[in-house]
């Protein structure tokens, strides 16, 4: 009997994955059909899972094309595009200056994530000025019962200086204010997440997407931490996810870009908790 | 074949410090490189001191042999008369087994398990901590210390053990002043490279010492060292002053390491010539 529901789900579930793959051909993906070639993709870790979606939905359609997602941070987004080892680099933050002028890269920005301040779930503090987080990541304000919690020092959690994440943070809640030098730093969204989920006493930032039950988002000027709110401007720390190619992009890479930024991309973009950006 | 391979090893070693030197020149002209011997790491000021890292470094990897040298040898003790022998395999076995687990697995356990504990146990700071990724270092270290030592012990307890007898000594006797003496230059090669290794470790401090770039006043304080640092600021905008000072921790965490083993060399040379000391 059981083996017989088995056989049934599986076959449900082979059909609906027909029923997607055939959905997704319909539209979008006939600029690939027939076409062969190789991308290489590299940078930002918040892009992965919209890359990889995009790069199975595409590869399934056309089996002659192979994608490659790879991390590696902002950073290394713009050097491997800017020295030719990836046709895209991606990157968390906007390209510098001296990155264009060095290698002549065109940015395309195709999602909107916000970041929020998290604390403890067990930690009673229910929102935020801006002021008051600036004040604490000053070191200003040293304690949770100066802000309306528990008796009880903060203990601080920032990112490293080539996170995404920081630079809104910094740039749009803090007004590019000092961080205290006694900040523990963390090296990634996920870490940033165990450290709050583990410490009563713990203030940090991460990117909406990242979350759960595990951390809480006090409101920010009255305001919920949401990428609806992000999209729509009334919540303000909010940044973009860049593409970027050396030169104008061509050929296959070009069709790439244009598949993330259309309708159907769009619907990777939000499945992977991001807020598209239209072309 | 030995010998073209030591010669491959130690061409390889030659050719990542040119290289690193070739990078980090263009720090040494136009006084870009005082700077960098600072005491405060705050990009955003445009303050690059990495001299907080430097010697968060040598404190590190210091209190990590601390703990994981003399347990080391005092295994090796145990394992080579004080203890019953049919413990040894055992231990050896478990030893060996420590050297094949991921350095990332005892950071992950030592963040989940190790950090709550010390931020419960002191009521001070946040767990992560120069206590915390000592602890985890020593565990790291421990058998890369245990099986050099041993190796020597194997090779001269038994004979050394049938001569002590015949003497009259106790086991422990036979150990401190016949095969301990007598097991030098090993003592000196564990030494260097448990140093090396706690020295050069970047995933144990950056996922558990805090990484606040500043000199820790007590063990419960934040610290970042020299392998974290370079981690942790890789990914930012390759064109930056940041960026570039890289090259020069690299370079430092290279000179630590080769000044370290040059003066175990030199202790080693000083104490050959004298009778028990083919180690």
């Amino acid at each position: 009997m059981i083996s017989k529901a088995k056989a049934l789900v599986s076959i449900l579930l082979a059909l609906a994955i027909l029923l997607v793959a055939g959905a997704a051909t319909a539209a979008g993906l006939d600029a690939f059909s027939g076409k062969s070639g190789k991308i290489d993709i590299a940078g930002g870790t918040a892009h992965i899972p919209v890359m990889k979606e995009a790069a199975k939905r595409i590869m399934q359609t056309s089996p002659e094309i192979v994608i490659t997602v790879a991390g590696g941070g902002s950073g290394v987004g713009v050097q491997k595009a800017g020295e030719g080892l990836v046709q895209i680099g991606n990157t968390g933050r906007a390209v510098s200056d001296e990155e264009v002028a060095k290698y002549g890269l065109v940015s395309f920005p195709f999602a909107i994530d916000g970041v929020a301040v998290v604390i403890n779930p067990k930690n009673s503090v229910k929102e935020l000025t801006a002021q008051q987080v600036k004040d604490v990541y000053e070191g200003k304000i040293a304690n949770w019962k100066d802000v309306g919690g528990d008796d009880a020092p903060i203990n601080l959690y920032t990112r490293d200086e080539a996170s995404g994440t920081r630079e809104v943070f910094w740039e749009k809640l803090l007004k590019k204010g000092p961080i205290a030098s006694s900040a523990n730093v963390v090296a990634s969204n996920g870490a940033m997440k165990t450290a709050v989920a583990q410490d009563p006493a713990a203030i940090g930032y991460v990117s909406i997407g990242h979350i759960d039950d595990s951390i809480k988002a006090p409101l920010l000027e009255g305001v919920a931490p949401n990428q609806e709110n992000a999209a729509s401007g009334t919540y303000p720390v909010a940044r973009k996810l860049y593409m970027n190619t050396k030169g104008e992009p061509e050929g296959l890479t070009k069709s790439f870009i244009e598949y993330i930024l259309s309708p159907e991309g769009a619907t990777i973009i939000e499945a992977s908790g991001y807020i598209p950006i239209k072309k | 074949m030995f010998a073209g391979c030591a010669f491959l090893a130690a061409l390889a070693v030659a050719f990542i410090f040119c290289f690193l030197a070739w990078f980090s020149l263009p720090l040494f002209s136009g006084g870009r490189l005082a700077p960098l011997f600072t005491w405060v790491w705050n990009p955003m000021q445009n303050q690059f001191g990495i001299l907080p890292m430097a010697v968060s470094s040598l404190m590190l990897a210091a209190t990590a042999m601390l703990g994981a040298y003399p347990a080391a040898v005092g295994l090796c003790f145990f394992m080579h008369g004080l203890g019953p022998s049919r413990l040894a395999g055992p231990l050896m076995s478990l030893v060996r087994f420590m050297t094949a687990v991921p350095t990332v697995a005892y950071g992950f356990v030592a963040a989940i398990l190790l950090t709550p504990l010390l931020r419960q146990t002191f009521a001070s700071g946040t767990g992560y901590c120069w206590l915390a990724a000592s602890m985890a270092l020593s565990v790291l270290i421990l058998p890369t210390i245990t099986l050099i030592v041993d190796g020597r012990f194997s090779n001269i307890a038994p004979g050394l053990r049938t001569t002590g007898e015949a003497l009259g000594l106790s086991r422990s006797q036979i150990l401190l002043h016949l095969v301990l003496p007598q097991s030098r230059r090993a003592l000196i090669a564990a030494a260097a490279l448990g140093f090396g290794r706690a020295a050069g470790d970047a995933v144990i401090a950056l996922m558990l010492s805090g990484n606040a770039a500043r000199v820790p006043h007590s063990p419960l304080d934040s610290m970042r060292v020299l392998a974290a640092h370079i981690a942790l600021v890789l990914a930012t905008d390759s064109q930056s002053e940041a960026y570039a000072s890289l090259f020069a921790c690299g370079l430092l965490l290279f000179a630590v390491i080769i000044a370290v083993n040059a003066v175990l060399r030199l202790l080693d040379r000083e104490s050959s010539g004298g009778p028990g000391s083919r180690g």
